[in-house]
């Protein structure tokens, strides 16, 4: 443990933690841009710069740990005028459409210029008109709106260890971009897995989910945390959803679990729910076997017909032959249920179901 | 699992054996590859190039149906160098003799033609396995999908075991299960020899406990599994099935077969979110609600029971399974009635003892693992520490046998059969933006055969096994080796399980997916 003083508060503190984590930890504000609690701090978007007395130069408090009797001031008017500096700097070369941008509500960019008290950029800067690009069905990047902090590219290599983003160009071209040489190529060329984690991490509305466009502001879905269908590793779900309809999805922290990331289809494949193709009412079938022609008929006629049937069968050929499937897709109480049907109603143990699909 | 996924965050060797990870169940790959960052020794053991192979230390490209040998090799060098941990194989174990007495006949040069493993890798991957405290093994379907499952799991037990590598934190046997709640599934007792909590039917006693709580009979006769079920629906014994969630006629192997069975029945009724493969062959369709229109539980594959909540309305008039269930069961005279899920886990926490604690007020933050025997038992994180179920374990020598099927000259190439990455089952098919990334087969050939039949990729062939044919296109990739191909069970246009072979473990009945053989033929475009 260290004793430290962070704007006059005295407190003792957990060794190797950075400043940015005590302050966090006590309630002491300080913006940050590139930080990310999941990544490695790098210092690059200086707006967590603070004091330190007895040193000439502030420091990015994200990548210095605490040390033995530091004192530190996080809002000298010095700092706070770098602050300003480095915001208003940023939303001189950013696209101000704030009004109809997807990310409104929910954009750490917006947070800083807030709480600076930034109203716009006013530097004379020109930026280029860069490409928006949405050539897959999962991730749109917008170039315009990337702030070249790095937590998508770091996401990419330390989380999901694709690699496949890097830093490229310069002033207001630079950006997070998948490129060969100086050419840009696809996300599927460079070795992406669509897993979305960047677009989980990304500050502001440069990446974005393409099927969540339109459908509602961040503010107003609510969140209901559940877990992902597609896989026996049972990661938790954040789905966003808006007058009965899934806005987005994104991954909800289980430390113990996924900690938050998800992949392509925990993500981006929930959108089979919605499908016009489920079926709506029970079917009874007026076709051929195999054939797929179907009636639409009540519940109460559908499931008088399947208790009828089933009892004929039992009574004519005995309780052994009949046979149920379980699904490793429903839930425990369904399973069970099921298992309970077959034992307690139909009288026989021949309930199993697919070890795979 | 017998440990849990956070500990891979701690293994210093992860020995990873027919499981695609990165593909299969992602976010563990990703925990894998992460620890390959951190410094960690990955050693794949897989027939094909998988993604996992670009972050191990050592790849060991085996043929596939070869699992036994390989794991037999594994251990008689580590038992030769004296490498064994001697006071667990006293202490925890039996058997030990007659595990040598197999293991002595393989010497790693005597399997390396076998397995296609050299030598070399053999030795060195046993000394990684062996010498490293944190030590796990990991596998899927790779390992189970033979006719010598129940064997390979056997044999990696035997493994862990002579090597102490059991029964603690960061070392264990993990299976990595397939589908999101196939545990959750056996855990419940949706298997015909044992009720929920895997208490046997076999057990008068159980039998006794169940009957009085729920008002009934229980057959003291084991029922059939699903290979059975099919076979007697074709032959006319089984005359009416209840199909839940599942699609038997396109994930099945030997579906023609399958077919046939589900057209024999008098009368099927199927509950499902869409007219699967399956559904086309019903008397009934019963619209069933997603996981996202209902609530309830799933257990992962490290035994860990999570809350699914709903968070839509069931679309059109469908309803969540555990209502219909309910619904038919009362119609049939037997009244079945619970205001929520949460009650239905009650009653399912008061008859099994492994999920005795757990209860939906306990589940809201990050779930619990089984066992979880009281209601202020704080889970499982690792099981069989200081004993195992049947309390010493035992050690069995497993020889080789040969898969069911082998390759000759008229089926010269070998398919072995998974899952990829854009899909999972059926229902994925319905995503959007998946299916339009991902619309259609792209069978994996070497580019030996590629160029023997003179393809390239994105060209058609036609695949074709002594159960029947099918048309694919085609990716040349160095992925698989020559003589191997690979395809995936997700699509209804070229099915695969027309080709696969309904030959199965005798133990478990899980069929050998991974081993067929086949012939290509050039289709005209
Ligand atoms: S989606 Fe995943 S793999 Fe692709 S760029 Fe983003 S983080 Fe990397
Ligand atoms: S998000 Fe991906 S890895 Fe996680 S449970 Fe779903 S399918 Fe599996």
């Amino acid at each position: 443990m260290v004793n430290i003083t962070i704007d006059g508060k005295q407190m003792t503190v957990e060794e190797g933690k950075t400043i940015l984590e005590v302050a966090k930890a006590n309630g002491i504000y300080i913006p940050t841009l590139c930080y990310h609690p999941k990544l490695r701090p790098i210092g690059s978007c200086r707006l967590c710069l603070v004091a330190i007395e007895g040193r000439e130069k502030p420091v990015t408090a994200c990548n210095t740990p605490v040390a033995e009797g530091m004192v530190v001031r996080t809002s000298t008017p010095e700092i706070l005028e770098m602050r300003k500096g480095i915001i208003n700097m940023i939303l001189s070369m950013h696209p101000e459409d704030c009004l109809t941008c997807e990310k409104a509500g929910n954009c750490e960019l917006q947070e800083c210029a807030y709480n600076l008290g930034v109203k716009k950029g006013t530097l004379p800067l020109e930026a280029q008109e860069l490409p928006v690009l949405k050539e897959n069905p999962f991730i749109v990047r917008d170039y315009n709106k990337c702030i070249a902090c790095g937590r998508c590219i770091r996401a990419c290599k330390e989380v999901q260890c694709q690699r496949v983003l890097d830093l490229v160009g310069k002033g207001s071209e630079a950006r997070a971009g998948a490129t060969v040489g100086d050419q840009e190529i696809t996300l599927e060329e460079a070795g992406c897995v669509f897993c979305g984690n960047c677009v989980q991490v990304c500050p502001v509305g440069a990446l974005l989910e393409k099927d969540s466009l339109g459908k509602g502001r961040q503010w107003e879905a609510k969140k209901v945390r559940t877990v992902c269908t597609f896989c026996g590793v049972g990661c938790n779900l954040e789905v966003n959803v808006k007058d009965d309809h899934i806005v987005r999805v994104r991954g909800y922290e289980n430390p113990l679990v996924n900690d938050g990331w998800l992949c392509v289809k925990g993500r981006f494949g929930n959108d089979f729910v919605e499908s016009p193709e489920r079926i709506k009412r029970p079917l009874i079938r007026v076709g051929e076997k195999g054939e797929g022609k179907f009636k639409e008929v009540s519940w109460e006629e559908a499931l008088d017909y399947t208790a009828k049937r089933l009892q004929e069968v039992k009574d004519k050929y005995g309780k052994q032959s009949i046979a149920a499937f379980s699904s490793a897709r429903c839930t425990n109480e369904e399973n069970y249920l099921m298992q309970k049907f077959m034992r307690a109603v139909i009288g026989n143990n021949n309930i199993d179901h697919c070890a795979r699909t | 699992m017998t440990n849990s996924i956070k500990e891979i965050e701690h293994n210093d060797v992860l020995l990873i054996i027919g499981s695609n990870t990165t593909e299969a169940h992602p976010n563990i790959g990703q925990k894998m590859k992460q620890a390959a960052r951190r410094g960690a020794k990955l050693i794949v053991v897989d027939p094909r190039k998988i993604e996992l192979v670009d972050y191990a230390y050592l790849w060991l490209p085996i043929t596939p149906g070869t699992n036994v040998a390989l794991i037999n090799a594994l251990m008689y060098v580590i038992i030769t160098e004296g490498l064994t941990d001697k006071e667990f194989i006293e202490t925890r174990t039996e058997g030990y003799d007659e595990l040598w007495s197999v293991v002595k006949n393989y010497a790693p040069e005597m399997v390396q033609e076998l397995t296609g493993v050299p030598a070399e890798k053999i030795y060195e991957a046993a000394r990684t396995y062996a010498t490293t405290d944190r030590a796990g093994i990991f596998y899927t379907l790779g390992i189970t999908e033979h006719t010598s499952g129940t064997n390979n799991v056997m044999n990696l037990a035997n493994l862990a075991m002579i090597t102490g590598h059991v029964g603690k934190e960061y070392s264990g046997v993990n299976p990595l299960r397939g589908q999101n709640n196939v545990q959750g599934a056996c855990d419940m007792g949706a298997l015909p020899n044992v009720l929920p909590g895997y208490q046997s039917i076999a057990d008068a006693e159980v039998r006794e406990r169940f009957a009085s709580a729920w008002n009934c009979e229980i057959d003291e006769k084991f029922g059939l599994r699903i290979p059975e079920m099919i076979d007697f629906a074709a032959g006319g014994y089984i005359k009416a099935m209840y199909i839940m969630g599942e699609d038997p006629a396109l994930t099945d192997p030997n579906i023609n077969h399958v077919r046939k069975a589900l057209a024999n029945l008098d009368f099927l009724v199927v509950q499902e979110l869409f007219i699967s493969e399956t559904a086309k062959f019903a008397d009934v369709i019963l619209p069933g609600a997603s996981f996202l229109e209902k609530d309830g539980t799933f257990t992962n594959t490290e035994r860990r029971v999570q809350r699914v909540r709903q968070v839509l309305t069931p679309r059109g008039e469908s309803k969540p399974d555990w209502q219909i269930i309910c619904e038919l069961a009362t119609k049939m005279g037997y009244p079945m009635s619970y205001n929520s899920p949460a009650e239905i886990m009650d009653e399912i926490a008061d008859l099994t003892p492994i999920y005795r604690g757990i209860r939906y007020n306990r589940l809201e933050g990050d779930g619990l693992q089984w066992p979880c025997p009281t209601i202020d038992h704080p889970g499982t994180k690792y099981l069989h520490a200081g004993q195992f179920p049947r309390g010493k374990g035992l050690l069995q020598g497993i020889e080789y046998q040969p898969p069911a099927e082998l390759t000759d000259e008229e089926y010269p190439i070998l398919l072995t059969t998974g899952r990829m990455l854009y899909h999972y089952g059926v229902t994925t098919r319905r995503s959007a933006s998946l299916e339009s990334f991902r619309p259609e087969e792209f069978a994996e050939v070497n580019p030996e055969q590629a160029t023997a039949l003179g393809v390239k990729t994105g060209d058609k062939v036609k695949v074709v096994s002594r159960r029947g044919e099918l048309i694919t296109k085609v990716r040349v990739t160095k992925r698989v080796k020559p003589g191997m191909m690979f395809m995936t069970y997700h699509y209804k246009e070229s099915p695969v399980n027309i080709l696969t072979n309904a030959a199965f473990d005798p133990i478990t009945k899980t069929a050998e997916y991974k081993v067929t053989a086949v012939r290509l033929e050039p289709v005209n475009k």
